[in-house]
């Protein structure tokens, strides 16, 4: 459903990611992995629209997306999340993913004004929407704290329930499990999992943590100073001499 | 080691407030004639600028203990770990309160002087001006320094409709108000791209463009002499003046059969007034509660966020400026009528930094915070009239301290709680 | 020949008034270029050196003073002085308590701060506006033709040796001292440079200093050449070197010396050909225009985004 092609994104003299391709089919979890600035997240800001490349191709179900703004590719269904949380701080956990469904609510200002039927029925479907998938990642009792106060866990927690309240169809997740205890991180391990099962939603991972990584990726791809330089199964992966090599070489 | 290297500091910052305030407070410049000669300050100042560098060294010198201290009241006070009431209890009392507020409000002016009404109309024109910027400032997080552009732009609508097309009240407000709207859009467009700190400047500097067109534009706006004669509002086609002005009208008092009074009109306006700020300030909490009020903190919290949940950053900001620049050109009118003349001098900068003021001490994003600033901004320096002087003194010193010691405002804004059903 | 040299005085005109611009801009670019932020009081601390300088020449003027270099010496030292130290304070009040909050904070915070100092000064020395000196008095005349006669007046003479004399300085140090190093590697990465050992705190306190004292600079410069001063004198003035900073890339210390004869010719030319009047509808005008267009200026770096 979506396939990078020979992506290159350069600033000013520095070439950050160089002819990288990866595709990811329905219904599977690609992760990327790479030592640390070998350009992952580059990638991702690339494909969530926020930079525009600066070559190749990215291809959403055959429509071509790479320099389209980042709020269009997030109507298309492609939702991602970042590798420091990024919550609306001051605004309640329930209006976080309120704010997340807006594109599927009546956002005519006259119906909200006098309040509607119509416009009354979709605000219930959203917090119909929002208490299920609270209930889903275990924040109900905290729906109407500020999300900036919840524990670090929670707010992972909460950015994967925003976007899937968006109902995405590709989820990109930029080091889910960065800052979790070990329990947490198996938590979020079923989370995903389940996010692929259950609710039909392919997932890109951008991940350190190997276990989880070699885990529940359907394919993963490695890249290393901007270049690709391996892809395939985890256990293709796992006995790659040039991944290794590149592992080894960074501690 | 810790306490001389404190004594230096206190020293040395103690130093720097003399050095800042003696030449600028203790020496006057005076114009004799052509010649300019230096005036020594009173005894008074000397002792002020002597005991406040005195209060600076021993804050310093003490200031670990001291802020200890006043961390330790902080928690004596009782109010501070108070649970905060439920929100259904809390709903109910508001709306009571509320209610019996603007009851009062609508039999107060029959008791009271006329200059009483008329400042409490000038009040309310303030508060209507602050919910807007409310919008664009407290909730939308853009610092628009020029909103009193917007206000111009619907007092000098009125204005200029009246008398070139002596077209009345009712049809200028919704007018003027449009108008205003359509300003904030075709500005916003370009500008919403900008940095925060870039569209401050940007927007300071269009309220001074419009300032210097409306003083410039002569033959049209009158220049620096402004425009007058603007007619007060009609109720259904009653004039308030003593004698009817325009054709096919008749007057108020003759109609009911009383007594010719001043205070008809004044009080007529305020009622307006009064109804128009109702009108704003339950547009705007409905406003708040819709996707796009929710939206447009969104973007306030995190614009990134935002953008990558599919909230379009234009099209979010677009909205918070021109619906802010909307209630500006509904206060201009008001304004403009309650006057019945304008020129540029009630449109310039320091207009903008007094509503800026009020948001901010009020509280960004709370209504009933900004509402009590405005009326507390308004009517204090009218009761101490010495303290009038200070005003713009004190207000700028104020908003400093509040960003240091309390952002959240006097009456921070309070989140609605949203009950939710679990289970399917 | 007599249009060629009105447009030659409009030059004259228009870079007498814009390296003073420049001078005030770079106060804005350094702050800017180190944490961020917009001084908005910036063109108060301005105003307060330009309003020191007067009191100066007027107290030595008492005392008898009437040698020219002395008074102009002890006038400049003295408002760099008190600006120096206002902008010590004001940084030290304002802005560091707030540093890293949202960033509609800060600017609330200087927003405030402009508005307080306008009226600490409005309040102390009147809103009346006082007239400065004349001290430089005549110059050359040259290249007349017809009834018009070009001319550049010793004032102008000094404010561009002062302004050329003040850049030299400010960029040896910057690129030579220690400080200056250390401003670049702030400037860089603020968190860094904390972790490499420099006391950050200090060197955005001495890029405020830096700042305010070319600020008074400009303050003495400027008071002379326009012969008066009153409380609202920053304002205005600090808007046009805010513009002159952004027009010439805001962070870049050349940026804001050219952003600033860009702007004093065009304002001057917008005086000399079409209205004095309009002479600061055009220069926001142009700030609206560049930030739309060229949001880096002439000479800045682009930013990237951080996610």
């Amino acid at each position: 459903m979506l396939e990078v092609q020979n992506l290159s994104m350069r600033f000013g003299g520095l070439l950050a990611v160089d002819q990288v391709s990866l595709d990811v089919q329905e219904h599977e979890i690609v992760s990327i992995i790479g030592p640390n600035g070998a350009g992952k997240t580059t990638v991702f800001n690339c494909m969530s629209g926020f930079y525009k490349p600066s070559g190749g191709k990215i291809l959403f179900r055959g429509q071509e997306i790479q320099g389209k703004p980042d709020y269009r590719i997030s109507r298309l269904g492609l939702v991602r999340t970042f590798q420091h949380v990024r919550l609306f701080g001051r605004m309640t956990v329930v209006e976080n993913l309120m704010v997340a469904q807006h594109r599927h609510l009546n956002t005519n200002l006259l119906s909200g004004l006098v309040a509607t039927p119509n416009y009354r029925a979709r605000e219930q479907k959203a917090l119909d929407r929002a208490s299920y998938w609270l209930e889903r990642v275990g924040l109900m009792e905290m729906a109407n704290r500020e999300a900036g106060n919840l524990a670090y866990g929670q707010q992972r927690r909460l950015e994967i329930a925003r976007c899937m309240v968006t109902e995405p169809q590709l989820l990109m997740l930029d080091e889910p499990a960065a800052g979790l205890n070990p329990a947490e991180t198996r938590d979020l391990d079923q989370l995903i999992i389940s996010l692929k099962e259950d609710y039909n939603v392919s997932v890109v991972l951008i991940e350190h943590d190997m276990s989880l990584v070699m885990g529940i990726s359907d394919r993963i791809n490695v890249i290393s100073q901007g270049r690709p330089l391996a892809s395939g199964t985890p256990d293709e992966i796992r006995n790659n001499d040039d991944v290794i090599k590149a592992y080894l070489g960074e501690a | 080691m810790v306490a001389a290297h404190n004594l230096k500091h206190a020293l040395f910052c103690a130093v720097i407030t003399l050095v800042i305030s003696w030449p600028i407070m203790g020496l006057k410049l005076e114009a004799v004639g052509t010649q300019i000669t230096l005036q020594g300050a009173d005894p008074f100042t000397w002792i002020a600028i002597g005991v406040a560098a005195l209060a600076v060294f021993l804050f310093q010198l003490f200031r670990e203990a001291i802020l200890g201290r006043l961390g330790m009241l902080k928690s004596l006070n009782p109010m501070a770990d108070r649970k905060p009431m439920p929100q259904e209890k809390r709903l109910k009392l508001e709306s009571i309160g509320l209610t019996l507020l603007i009851v009062l409000a609508l039999i107060w002016p029959f008791f009271v002087s006329r200059g009483s009404v008329d400042l409490a109309t000038l009040v309310l024109i303030y508060i209507m001006l602050a919910l807007g910027l409310n919008v664009v400032v407290g909730l939308a997080g853009l610092l628009d320094l020029g909103y009193v552009a917007f206000y111009a732009v619907g007092a000098y609508t009125f204005a200029l409709l009246s008398q070139y097309w002596g077209i009345s009240f009712w049809m200028a407000l919704p007018i003027g108000a449009l108008l205003a709207a359509l300003f904030g859009l075709v500005l916003g467009f370009p500008v919403l791209r900008l940095r925060g700190d870039y569209l401050a400047i940007v927007t300071l500097g269009f309220g001074e463009i419009i300032r210097i067109l409306l003083n410039n534009w002569t033959n049209v706006t009158g220049g620096p002499n402004g425009i007058g004669g603007i007619p007060d509002p009609t109720l259904f086609g009653m004039e308030f003046g003593r004698r009817v002005k325009e054709e096919g009208n008749v007057s108020f008092h003759e109609t009911f059969g009383i007594a010719y009074s001043g205070e008809h009109k004044v009080i007529f306006l305020y009622l307006i007034a009064l109804v128009l700020a109702v009108f704003t300030g339950l547009v705007i909490r409905r406003l708040m509660r819709m996707p796009v009020g929710r939206a447009w903190e969104a973007l306030r919290e995190d614009e990134i966020a935002a953008r990558s949940l599919g909230l379009s950053r234009t099209g979010v900001k677009l909205s918070a400026f021109t619906i802010g620049a909307f209630f500006a050109g509904f206060a201009g009118t008001v304004f403009a009528s309650k006057q019945g003349f304008i020129s540029p001098e009630s449109f310039v900068f320091l207009e903008s930094a007094i509503i800026l003021a009020i948001v901010v001490l009020g509280g960004m994003g709370s209504q009933m915070g900004v509402i009590l600033a405005a009326i507390a901004v308004t009517i204090l320096p009218e009761l101490a009239r010495e303290f009038s002087e200070y005003r713009m003194l004190i207000f700028g010193a104020a908003m400093v301290l509040m960003m240091v010691w309390r952002p959240q405002g006097l009456l921070p804004m309070r989140r609605r709680q949203i009950k939710l059903s679990t289970g399917e | 020949m007599q249009d060629l040299l009105y447009f030659g005085q409009q030059l004259i005109n228009g870079l007498t008034i814009g390296s003073t611009y420049a001078l005030i801009a770079i106060g804005y670019t350094m702050v800017y270029g180190i944490i961020g932020m917009i001084n908005f009081a910036h063109g108060e601390i301005y105003m307060i050196g330009a309003y020191t300088a007067l009191i100066t020449i007027t107290g030595l003027a008492t005392l008898g003073v009437t040698w020219l270099p002395v008074i102009l010496l002890i006038a400049l030292i003295c408002a760099m002085i008190v600006s120096s130290s206002m902008g010590w304070a004001v940084e030290r009040v304002a802005y560091r308590p707030v540093r890293g909050r949202h960033r509609l904070i800060p600017l609330i915070s200087a927003i405030g701060m402009s508005i307080f100092l306008q009226n600490y000064v409005h309040l102390a020395q009147g809103s009346r506006n006082i007239g400065f000196p004349a001290l430089i008095e005549g110059g050359f005349q040259f290249g007349s033709s017809g009834n018009f006669q070009m001319s550049i007046s010793w004032i102008q003479i000094v404010i561009f040796v002062t302004t050329f004399v003040c850049m030299t300085a400010l960029s040896l140090y910057i690129s030579r001292s220690r400080i200056g190093r250390a401003c670049r590697a702030v400037s860089q990465d603020l968190g860094m440079a904390n972790l490499l050992g420099i006391d950050t705190n200090r060197i955005i306190s001495a890029t405020f200093v830096i700042g305010a004292a070319l600020a008074a600079v400009a303050g003495l410069l400027l008071g002379m050449y326009y012969g008066s001063v009153d409380p609202l004198f920053g304002f205005i003035a600090g808007l046009k070197a805010f513009t002159a900073a952004v027009l010439g890339g805001i962070g870049s210390i050349p940026g804001a010396m050219l952003g600033g004869l860009i702007l004093g010719i065009a304002e001057s030319m917008t005086s000399g050909y079409l209205s004095g009047e309009y002479k600061d509808v055009v220069s926001f005008g142009l700030l609206i225009l560049i930030l739309l267009f060229k949001p880096t200026g002439l000479l800045g770096k682009p930013e990237v985004e951080k996610i």
